[in-house]
């Protein structure tokens, strides 16, 4: 372990307690959290992310020596170290000093490993932005605290709902700037929960960092005692990843089909929604055929069940046509095929879409022509209004029909990433143009098919009471010895007063220090037991939750764009 | 349910990417290093095709400078798994007298590597060329796609290329286009030991610590492993207990003194070192932004 260069290490001994654990390497069944991180440029975002890698010791002692001296060479700290150099690559950034491109950085505690999507943050990038969003679970959004909530963190929180992530943690970075006032901070949050109210989030947290100091990023903060919430990293270690795509119903997009001799026919691809075992019936779209999977094979091994995100290889009892592109369903979640859908486009490229263009479309494993039949609206992500548009530009969002060449088995968005976002290839360019997310079937109700949304919703709440459940026995920090003596302290003065009120009612020393002696060994472990009980239980603590803080949902307030 | 551990979620995408490139790709190749990165992709290829064969073939770069073992390695995997195993070598290079000493680690590399694998891609009509390069490694591969378009002559251009939102790739190539693809780009060097912890995959003996014949140069430890590396005066040769964390060339590979002699303590020794492995890469170290430069040339 290297010494910290530029900074003291103030952690209490609590918070190195936590250190220790954060180097350890990941174990063999640590989990992964795929993360994107954006901001405002001059917001610090290289720096926290440099600080988020520097402090959970990702670095090592070459690449810090080319730390220290690309910091003197193109730092803008002194002679500090410049964290932010850490992650601007490419020499065309180091020369602009801004971040051009999406950059991926990982790290790993022993709970899990990090997949970071580091996205740029001028307005011209969004593309980039839409890119990092599109396969990460939370977001960070930075802001600096000078600044507070601006119209790039507006553009930011709107772009990473869209995409379907449901969990946001703020920091409101840059602390240090502005005495570390609570205030500001407080005044920050209200803000920003205000304009979320639109927005579909299962969590949004508010984090008050200092990314060139390190407060509340991997350390605690002595700066800032009055924030008794958890610190980024621990943040995203606690974050529930995937719970969503595992409950819903079964989906899997046919992405390779393999004869290696004339008795097996497999199916390979990656589960996009639920799990599924030997024997469950499926209907393959768009043949509508049905059959019974025989096997799946994981890595080349049967396997008894399998859920999202998995590779796997599965056979069907019947011997079906099914291709590439095709999409194999539990039977009772068939999907409905549509010609036409409304769909949400993010624009790309510097010629601005007009109606009618057509283009290559790759959505789940298929591949189809596309056209844009309507231009519905532009979408105004400043103030999250549609408007009227005729054309659409490069980083500009709109809602559209697509009319597709053949009836296609799409999936909502929101419902289902996999199947419900797509990309439109240019025919000429062959340049990926645009970025889309299916809305709803076009003409339709909104829903793509009744049943599915209806199961869909269900697990949905299902899993988020679950996970509340959950959150409420998650620990708090009472540690059992402090149980035990609070039990023994209680119990003497309980006893005491028995012995007296059994001494006043019965008049026998004896009788009395019986029933005091007995009661105080077995309501000992009673208390014990209860008080143990209630140190995993969060419901009315102040100030201590771990838990992500709910953000409250009024449906009335919800925006139009979604399904 | 739990969720995937990570390895398992690593395994999941590398699989899905070697699939994408059977089933969209029209004549591909995976390049083979006989590294432990190359040695995964292997592994990983096997799972993702089976129970059929790995349906493209594996081309090596042969510089003449491998280290003996690494051959040796190669041409017992290439048996074993029944690979379509294409060795090529840059016989105009050769000609030429280019060698790692003399010609210096700049011109040879791009001689005997760069160059040598355009010829190959070029030779046979590759269009897409699997590679086992990860972000990790170096500064400039972290904005890498995982299907990396190259123009005609493989000239990398970081401005044009596409964006890769979910897991939609755009296979989509004009004449003269290729891609190079990157399953393995989401591994860490520390996800890489721990897989091959845990799938027990073979690799190069080399990664493993041992008495060799060494040779300090330069602060570097080079390993002398033919008489083709001659002492420098004051140079003396000494045998000392080392492994290799990047097998390349030997005469432009460090090693490290280490006495991991097995996967799980080289992991334990991942987890707690302090030197990222390019470190011992010689090429790297020649400009900053290096990597960089190297690829806009077609470098891997």
């Amino acid at each position: 372990m290297h010494e910290p260069l530029v900074f003291d290490e103030t952690a209490s001994r609590a918070e190195d307690e936590w250190l220790v654990e954060t180097r350890a390497a990941p174990s063999q069944g640590a989990d992964l959290l795929r993360f994107v991180i954006s901001g405002s440029v001059d917001d610090g975002k290289s720096t926290l992310l440099g600080r988020l890698l520097y402090d959970s010791q990702r670095l090592r002692d070459d690449e810090l020596a080319n730390l220290v001296k690309d910091s003197a060479r193109y730092g803008s700290r002194g002679d500090e170290i410049d964290f932010a150099l850490l992650v601007d690559g490419l020499a065309a950034e180091r020369e602009q000093g801004i971040t051009i491109d999406v950059a991926y950085r990982y790290f790993a505690t022993r709970r899990r490993s990090f997949i970071v999507a580091d996205t740029p943050g001028h307005e011209q990038y969004t593309r980039n932005m839409a890119t990092g969003a599109s396969t990460a679970d939370v977001a960070v959004i930075l802001l600096d605290a000078r600044k507070g909530l601006t119209a790039q963190t507006r553009r930011h929180l709107f772009i990473v709902s869209m995409l379907g992530i449901r969990r946001v943690v703020i920091a409101v970075n840059k602390m240090d700037l502005v005495a570390f006032a609570r205030e500001r901070f407080d005044l920050i949050a209200d803000q920003c929960r205000q304009m979320t109210d639109r927005l579909d989030l299962a969590s949004l947290d508010f984090v008050p960092v200092s990314a060139t100091s390190g407060d509340n990023i991997v350390n605690g903060s002595r700066a800032m005692p009055w924030y008794r919430g958890p610190t980024l990293l621990r943040l995203l270690e606690t974050v529930p990843v995937g719970e969503e795509r595992t409950s819903a119903s079964f989906r899997f997009p046919v992405q390779w089909v393999t004869r290696p001799n004339a008795d097996f026919r497999g199916y390979g691809g990656m589960i996009a929604s639920g799990s599924a075992a030997p024997g469950a019936r499926v209907i393959c779209h768009p043949s509508g055929q049905t059959a019974a999977i025989g096997q799946i094979l994981v890595g080349g091994k049967p396997v008894l069940r399998a859920r999202a995100g998995q590779s796997v290889l599965l056979t069907l009892t019947a011997d079906l046509d099914v291709a590439r592109g095709d999409v194999i369903v539990a039977e009772a979640g068939a999907i409905k095929l549509v010609r036409e859908a409304q769909a949400h486009l993010f624009w790309m490229d510097d010629q601005p879409l007009r109606k009618g263009r057509s283009f290559i479309a790759r959505i789940g494993t298929s591949t189809a022509t596309a056209t844009v039949a309507a231009i519905d609206h532009a979408i105004d992500v400043d103030d999250y209004r549609e408007v009227d548009a005729e054309a659409v530009d490069v980083n500009g969002l709109a809602g559209v029909t697509i009319a597709f060449d053949r009836p296609m088995p799409l999936v909502p968005y929101r419902e289902c990433r996999d199947l419900g976002g797509f990309i439109l290839i240019d025919r000429i360019s062959n340049d990926t143009v645009a970025l889309g997310l299916i809305v709803a079937e076009a003409g339709g109700e909104g829903k793509a098919d009744g049943a599915i949304t209806r199961t869909g919703r269900r697990l949905g709440r299902l899993g988020a009471l679950r996970d509340r459940a959950f959150a409420r026995l998650r620990r708090t920090p009472e540690r059992p010895l402090r149980s035990l003596f609070k039990a023994l302290t209680w119990r003497t003065t309980g006893s005491v007063d028995t012995f007296i009120l059994s001494f006043i009612f019965t008049g026998s020393a004896k009788v009395s220090a019986a029933i005091s002696g007995t009661e105080l060994m077995t309501k000992l472990l009673l208390y014990y037991g209860h008080e143990r009980i209630w140190a995993r239980i969060k419901f009315g603590l102040r100030g201590l939750s771990a838990e992500p803080r709910r953000h409250r949902r009024d449906p009335a307030a919800r925006s139009a764009f979604q399904p | 349910m739990k969720p995937l551990s990570h390895l398992d979620w690593l395994e999941a995408e590398s699989v899905y990417i070697l699939r994408e490139v059977a089933a969209e790709c029209r004549n591909p190749v995976l390049l083979y290093s006989i590294g432990k990165d190359s040695s995964v992709l292997l592994h990983l290829a096997a799972k993702a095709f089976y129970p059929g064969r790995i349906p493209f073939p594996v081309l090596h770069i042969d510089t003449t400078w491998k280290f003996r073992d690494m051959i040796a390695f190669r041409d017992r995997r290439a048996a074993e798994l029944g690979l379509r195993l294409i060795v090529h070598t840059n016989r105009d290079g050769l000609v030429q007298g280019i060698d790692p000493f003399r010609s210096g680690s700049r011109l040879y590399t791009d001689v005997m590597k760069t160059q040598a694998l355009r010829q190959a891609l070029d030779l046979y009509g590759f269009d897409a060329a699997i590679g086992g390069a990860r972000r990790d490694e170096e500064k400039s591969r972290a904005k890498e796609r995982i299907f990396s378009l190259r123009a005609p002559q493989h000239r990398w251009d970081p401005r044009r290329q596409r964006p890769e939102p979910w897991r939609l790739y755009n296979t989509r190539l004009a004449p003269g286009e290729s891609v190079r693809v990157f399953p393995l780009s989401n591994w860490t060097e520390l996800d890489v030991w721990m897989y091959i912890e845990r799938e027990e995959i073979p690799i190069v003996p080399l990664y493993f610590a041992a008495d060799r014949p060494v040779v300090r140069r330069d602060g570097t430890l080079l390993m002398r492993d033919d008489d083709r590396l001659e002492l420098q005066p004051g140079e003396t040769v000494e045998t000392r207990k080392v492994r290799f964390r990047t097998l390349g060339c030997y005469p432009l590979t460090g090693a490290i003194e280490s006495n991991a002699a097995s996967v799980a303590q080289i992991v334990a020794e991942t987890a707690g070192l302090r030197r990222s492995e390019r470190d011992g890469r010689l090429i790297d170290h020649d400009a900053s932004a290096s990597m960089e430069q190297k690829k806009r040339e077609g470098y891997f």
